[in-house]
């Protein structure tokens, strides 16, 4: 069987699993809400300092869903060992790893698309003239969470206190997505608009890095 | 490994950390400007250079656990990893003491100051992952994975600061801007740092191949003691038969 036949599979296993219950949509999502709710209780911005920080807050509250969120992909096949039938199916390891990254991509994704509005309007900022741009934004920046994020699901599924672990590993490794994520949303929130090539090419890079990477090492994590 | 044979690398070492900081105290030029104080850069910069230097020995031993699965290189991986921390605590220490005269404050959330302090927390997290798992060969495995992308991440973290504003003096290194009179010492300071560090490197790395045999001559003994007790019983067993 091929890798992507193989990848295909495994991602609409877990979107099967997920569309059941909906359970990290509907957890990611009011997470990323309360944040963007307490934050403006812990400093009172006004509008215009709102629309200043607003973009920095927003990949902050993606991240840490992100990180909360990419726990159970690992840890949810360790209750009933189904990971082990996973590893005798006669494919790639990497497949396994690959349909788990895009799963888990369109989860954040689609809740990310989901909040935006709701962000618009209660940080004031003008997201429909951006929105193609803003889109290639949040697909790279969402890419290079999800990636390193579903590998080091896979390492904090192996040791004690997992669920406090996998944030803790997981959130210095993405300073450079939060940083150049942040930066370019505000920047296309600015006035002008403007997308900055420099950023772009850092996501680009942290992606095809830790794709190569997830390629190249991740199937060692899969083994019994 | 006798004393002996130990001693002729230690007391190099001892000697060019003693010359090294002759030479950072009393033969590199004072910096017009900085004054005094300038003297730390010949202990600051080396430190995070040689810290980079364990760090990539963190990953090409990972790289090398992976391929080989000898438990050696889990060891030179953790060992590399704590001096490196080791090194990189001296750099967020050092750097605070040189910014409070110069720039008038301890520190500040410039980028180059914070990705230093984020690739520390990248390996402390690193060793805190090590702690968490028991199975000596289940953490090599995750462990190696796990150091490999957080050197992979070490050049996307700097990259991204060169695109932010920056108030570290970073074009005194490579832009000419250092003394020539500067550089020797520079140099020696490396070299006495980098000595220190294959020691510290060695004694770790002994340490660990250590607390392995203490490790597995535990489970030699328990593995005998339980079948002694069994053979007891069979004895027991046998006499009551009788």
């Amino acid at each position: 069987m091929s890798l992507a036949r193989a990848a295909a599979i495994i991602l609409s296993k877990e979107l099967r699993a997920e569309f059941r219950t909906r359970e990290l949509l509907n957890t990611t999502v009011v997470f990323v809400v309360m944040v963007i709710v307490l934050f403006s209780f812990t400093f009172d911005p006004s509008s215009a300092e709102s629309r200043r920080f607003g973009p920095g807050l927003l990949w902050l509250a993606f991240l840490f869903a992100g990180s909360l969120m990419l726990h159970p992909s690992f840890a949810r096949e360790q209750a009933n060992d189904t990971l082990s039938a996973l590893r005798m199916a006669p494919i790639e390891p990497f497949a396994i790893l690959a349909g788990k990254v895009l799963a888990n991509f369109l989860f954040l994704l689609l809740a990310e698309l989901l909040l935006l509005p709701l962000f618009a309007v209660l940080y004031n900022v003008h997201v429909v003239p951006v929105l193609g741009r803003l889109l290639l934004v949040f697909v790279l920046g969402t890419l290079g969470l999800t990636t390193v994020g579903t590998v080091f699901s896979a390492v904090a599924a192996q040791a004690r206190m997992r669920e406090l672990l996998l944030p803790l590993l997981l959130l210095p490794a993405l300073a450079p997505v939060l940083i150049a994520s942040a930066e370019t949303t505000a920047g296309l929130l600015g006035d002008p608009p403007r997308l900055d090539p420099n950023w772009l090419a850092i996501l680009v890079a942290f992606d095809v890095v830790f794709l190569t990477a997830a390629w190249l090492f991740g199937e060692y994590l899969l083994e019994e | 490994m006798s004393a002996r044979t130990h001693s002729v690398p230690t007391f190099g070492v001892a000697a060019l950390v003693a010359l090294a900081g002759y030479s950072a105290l009393f033969l590199a030029p004072t910096e017009r400007t900085m004054g005094l104080i300038q003297r730390i850069f010949y202990f600051h910069v080396p430190s995070a250079w040689t810290g980079f230097v364990a760090f990539f020995i963190v990953c090409v031993a990972s790289v090398a656990y992976l391929l080989k699965r000898a438990p050696k290189w889990d060891w030179l991986a953790v060992s590399a990893a704590e001096v490196g921390v080791a090194y990189f605590t001296a750099v967020l220490v050092t750097g605070p003491i040189w910014a409070k005269p110069v720039w008038g404050i301890w520190w500040t959330w410039d980028a180059r100051l914070t990705s230093t302090f984020v690739l520390w927390l990248l390996y402390v997290s690193y060793l805190l992952l090590r702690t968490l798992v028991s199975d000596s060969e289940r953490r090599a495995m995750v462990s190696a994975v796990f150091g490999i992308f957080a050197f992979l991440d070490v050049p996307l973290v700097y990259l991204s600061i060169w695109f932010w504003r920056t108030q570290h003096p970073q074009p005194v290194i490579g832009g000419g801007g250092l003394d020539p009179r500067m550089w020797p010492v520079f140099l020696v300071c490396w070299a006495a740092l980098l000595g220190v560090m294959v020691l510290l490197l060695r004694q770790r790395y002994l340490l660990e191949a250590l607390r392995h045999q203490v490790q597995e001559m535990a489970m030699e003994a328990q593995m005998g003691d339980q079948s002694e007790s069994f053979e007891n019983k069979q004895v027991v067993r046998a006499k009551g038969a009788q």
